[in-house]
């Protein structure tokens, strides 16, 4: 297990270099120069050159990849063109609301998908079946978008339940800790004995995580209910059946927990995905997340914070994967012989 | 609800009638809100909802609206744009005097103005200020790019700046240039405390400290920035305990936040909500047209577009009714000068070029070319206030050149590579706009159509080279007396029409939706959001 475990860690490095790799050419074939961008309708020659010389843009590109490199390995991503600050500080900023809004869309998505994928495959071919996977199939092609502003205009506007956007009600005098707002939030409520804080960040949260997990949320119940299918039709399951364990122990016991498997893969994948997939639901949440950002950054032609940007977020994904794939090998051991 | 709402229509178009004919409905209805309002108030939170984040709050480092939003609150300027106009008055300079030869000026400064730090304001801040953007060797010069410095060629224009006594300081110009005291409105020309500088180096512009009616408390990154009233301001202290300036995006759910109370005042709303908003008894419209235009650039060293014939045939054949309606709804208004029509000194007896296909035509017959030609349209690839969808335009534009014979194909670029191939001269025509800086009429007819410019990389993409008009423009650039100056720039416009190089398209409209108790807010002409004077009816 530990050679396992160590092997897996070593490919990490590979993997990283060869990100870090492509995210350089990726920007460096891209059209546009950033220091025409950044300047604009107004620039003038010197102060293009400038500019230009200030980037190292003037330098060849081979240069240019030997001191990305090496700020690379010593985690220097350098600092925005745009806004001057150091872009890991900026990323320290954003990353953790994209991480939580992630982390309760797909615990939202989870939950949901894993009990209607079991109804569904339980209850195959009745009312309750067509009409989860009709849902399913509307929730994997919903426009992120109009779903967000529906929700929005349904549970803000029109219930007046919920706020339209931001992380906190933005009349509080909050000043964050790790950026982690509900983590924060409840920080300061165990301090100061006040919920007001931790209420407001938790239903700030709810519809951007609701729009967010609707997608991942259909995709998990689709893929639990096939794979559930799949195992409720092998022979353990029909002795276990014949040997009269109740159908609920039968289901839930044995068969969920080894149709579970191809659920966790992409539990893990569909997070990843979040991470660098929000940028709608951010935009549209007024969400202060990585998404966006690099977005922003991409359209401004601001190469170091593209670059650390897709990094961070590249690191990330390949870490979740690393850690679906331990488990994997922890529930079922083949893996773990190979 | 059909009834209601006409019923609602109506009540406004008579309440805008009774209200003063002339004014825009929402000016209109503004006004008669704040006299009902029983004056001013002190005291609450406004939250200034926004579409993004500021890039940096030190105003003499950034270019962007969005800085200027924060950074306006937080410092001032010696002197400045009196809220709501282009007209320039004192601010922390309270008067100065000019030599006879236009090339001393002389400030005499405020003696009761402190930083938020607590670092006296005086002499040697103002040329710290603005030292540290002229002179290379400052020790924080480095701390730049001093972009809008560069922008209004400010090292060609002063010579030095010399602190005479604590509260009295000299500027030496190099050459004659009248719109230098507007120039010192705008923004870079902010004054900033040294000993903030000192200490915060390359973070001040996170860690902004000023003179002005605000201080700065926090900023959460594409989130929010909360700013507190300055107590110990050196003029009456703002009327707002704080003021938050919230990005959200999405203008939609900008929208939505303003229904429900999230926000009270709203930025850059979408044009095709404004009709609605308009009619809604619970929000507040200001509008006024926006210091910018947009226009067509003909090459004008270029074949066919060096004969004047043929730049006035395209004059005749856009229908720029057409492109407002489609791409601008109301968020816009037709151009017919290259000045827009807030600015002083704008020809209004100039009679627009009328829509008349077959009188353009007949000029690109007398032109040599009665069956047409083939040229460029090169399309912008971003949205600007002047241009909200460039590419939309150009394809307007493409059809209604088709019906003169003109075949146009239409050419886009990244945005960065647009401006560079413009500006060096690759187009035939291309689609370019501009938005005005400092108020003055040189910021556009002088940076945009002037001989200087057409060198490359050139603001003049017209590549237009008039004796007559730049005579003119050069003239009022060294006058001072703003009569003068008048008719001159008049006179230029005159032959701008006549010798067309643009077709000049449009102006945007700005809008800024409010909820009703936000009282006093006036928009101003070049761009900027000022809260100093606004306050919250009960």
């Amino acid at each position: 297990m530990l050679k396992y475990l160590l092997k897996r860690i070593a490919l990490l490095i590979p993997t990283l270099i060869g990100v870090a790799t492509l995210v350089f050419a990726m920007v460096a074939l891209s059209p546009g120069d950033p220091a025409r961008v950044m300047l604009g309708e107004r620039a003038n020659k010197e102060q293009l050159e400038k500019l230009r010389s200030e980037l190292g843009l003037d330098r060849p590109l081979i240069e240019q990849y030997g001191i990305y490199m090496k700020n690379m390995v010593q985690l220097d991503f350098g600092e925005s063109i745009k806004t001057g600050r150091k872009v890991s500080e900026e990323i320290k900023e954003l990353y953790p609301a994209t991480i939580e809004l992630a982390f309760f869309a797909m615990l939202f998505a989870t939950t949901l998908g894993i009990i209607i994928g079991v109804l569904s495959a339980t209850r195959r071919n009745t009312w309750i079946d067509y009409t989860s996977m009709v849902g399913a199939l509307f929730g994997v092609s919903m426009p992120v978008f109009w779903l967000a502003l529906v929700l929005m205009m349904i549970f803000s506007v029109g219930l007046n339940w919920l706020p339209t956007g931001g992380r906190i009600n933005i009349r509080y005098y909050f000043e964050a800790i790790t950026n982690f707002y509900i983590l924060d939030t409840f920080i300061y409520w165990i301090r100061d004995g006040d919920p007001k804080f931790f209420i407001s960040s938790l239903k700030h949260i709810v519809l951007p995580a609701l729009a967010l997990g609707t997608i991942p949320l259909a995709i998990i119940a689709r893929v639990t209910r096939s794979s559930m299918l799949e195992v409720l039709k092998q022979d353990y399951v029909k002795t276990a059946r014949s040997a009269g364990i109740k159908e609920k122990r039968v289901v839930y016991r044995y068969a969920l927990k080894n149709a579970l498997l191809p659920v966790v893969t992409i539990i893990g994948l569909q997070f990843g995905l979040l991470l660098s997939g929000a940028i709608l639901t951010e935009t549209i949440f007024a969400w202060p997340g990585i998404g966006r950002w690099i977005y922003k950054a991409i359209e401004a032609r601001d190469y170091p914070a593209v670059q650390g940007g897709v990094i961070v977020i590249a690191t990330t994904f390949v870490l979740i994967n690393l850690v679906v794939d331990i488990l994997y090998s922890l529930v079922n051991p083949k893996i773990r012989l190979q | 609800m059909k009834k209601a709402f006409n019923v609602l229509l109506i009540f406004l178009l008579a309440f805008t009638v009774f209200a003063g004919g002339q004014q825009d409905s929402g000016e209109a209805e503004a006004e008669a809100a704040d006299e009902a309002s029983d004056g001013p108030k002190s005291g609450g939170v406004l939250v200034f909802g926004r579409g993004g984040d500021s890039v940096g709050l030190d105003p003499a480092r950034e270019t962007d609206g969005e800085s200027f939003y924060g950074s306006t609150q937080i410092f001032d300027n010696l002197v400045e744009f009196k809220n709501g106009t282009t007209e320039v008055q004192p601010a922390l300079a309270k008067s100065w005097d000019i030599s006879d030869d236009n090339l001393t000026f002389t400030f005499h400064l405020v003696e009761d103005a402190t930083f938020h730090d607590g670092t006296p304001f005086n002499a040697e801040a103002v040329v710290f200020s603005l030292g540290r953007q002229l002179w290379e060797d400052h020790p924080y010069y480095d701390l730049g790019p001093w972009k809008y410095w560069g922008y209004m060629d400010m090292s060609n224009i002063v010579d030095d700046i010399v602190a005479v006594d604590e509260y009295t300081v000299r500027f030496d110009l190099k050459k004659v240039e009248a719109p230098f005291l507007a120039n010192l409105a705008m923004d870079f020309a902010a004054m900033v405390s040294p000993a903030a500088v000192e200490k915060y180096g390359e973070d001040f512009k996170s860690n902004p400290v000023g003179t002005g009616p605000f201080k700065f408390v926090s900023w959460q990154k594409d989130s929010n920035i909360v700013l507190e009233r300055n107590e110990n301001y050196w003029r009456r202290p703002a009327y707002l305990d704080r003021l938050i300036l919230q990005v959200i995006p999405d203008p939609t759910a900008r929208y939505l936040a303003l229904q429900k109370g999230e926000i009270d005042v709203m930025d850059f709303p979408s044009p095709e909500d404004i009709e609605e908003m308009k009619a809604d008894p619970d929000i507040k419209v200001i509008q006024q047209p926006g210091l910018n235009v947009g226009y067509l650039a003909m090459n004008t060293q270029k074949e066919p577009f060096d004969d004047k014939r043929v730049r006035q045939a395209f004059n005749y054949a856009i229908n720029k009714d057409e492109i407002i309606e489609a791409v601008f709804g109301a968020a816009g208004t037709t151009a017919k000068n290259p000045l827009p029509p807030t600015m002083w000194s704008y020809n209004d007896s100039i009679d627009p070029y009328p829509y008349d296909p077959e009188k353009a035509k007949e000029l690109l017959d007398e032109a040599g070319y009665p069956d047409g030609f083939e040229t460029d349209l090169w399309a912008m690839p971003v949205a600007r206030p002047y241009f909200p969808d460039g590419r939309r335009v150009a394809e307007i534009m493409q059809a209604q050149l088709k019906e003169i014979g003109v075949e146009a194909e239409i050419v886009s670029y990244d945005w960065g590579t647009y401006l560079d191939r413009t500006d060096s001269g690759e187009h035939e025509t291309a689609l370019l706009g501009w938005t005005g800086d400092n108020g003055d009429p040189d910021n556009f007819l002088f940076v945009l159509l002037s001989a200087a410019a057409a060198e490359v990389p050139a603001g003049n993409i017209a590549f237009w080279k008039d004796e007559e008009f730049n005579e003119l423009i050069i003239e009022a650039k060294e006058t001072f007396d703003r009569e003068r100056r008048t008719e001159l720039y008049m006179e230029a416009q005159e032959v701008f029409h006549e010798e067309a190089p643009w077709v000049p398209v449009a102006h945007s409209i700005v809008s800024e939706p409010m909820q009703p108790n936000v009282m006093n807010f006036k928009l101003s002409p070049v761009g900027k959001r000022v809260f100093y004077s606004v306050w919250l009816d009960d």
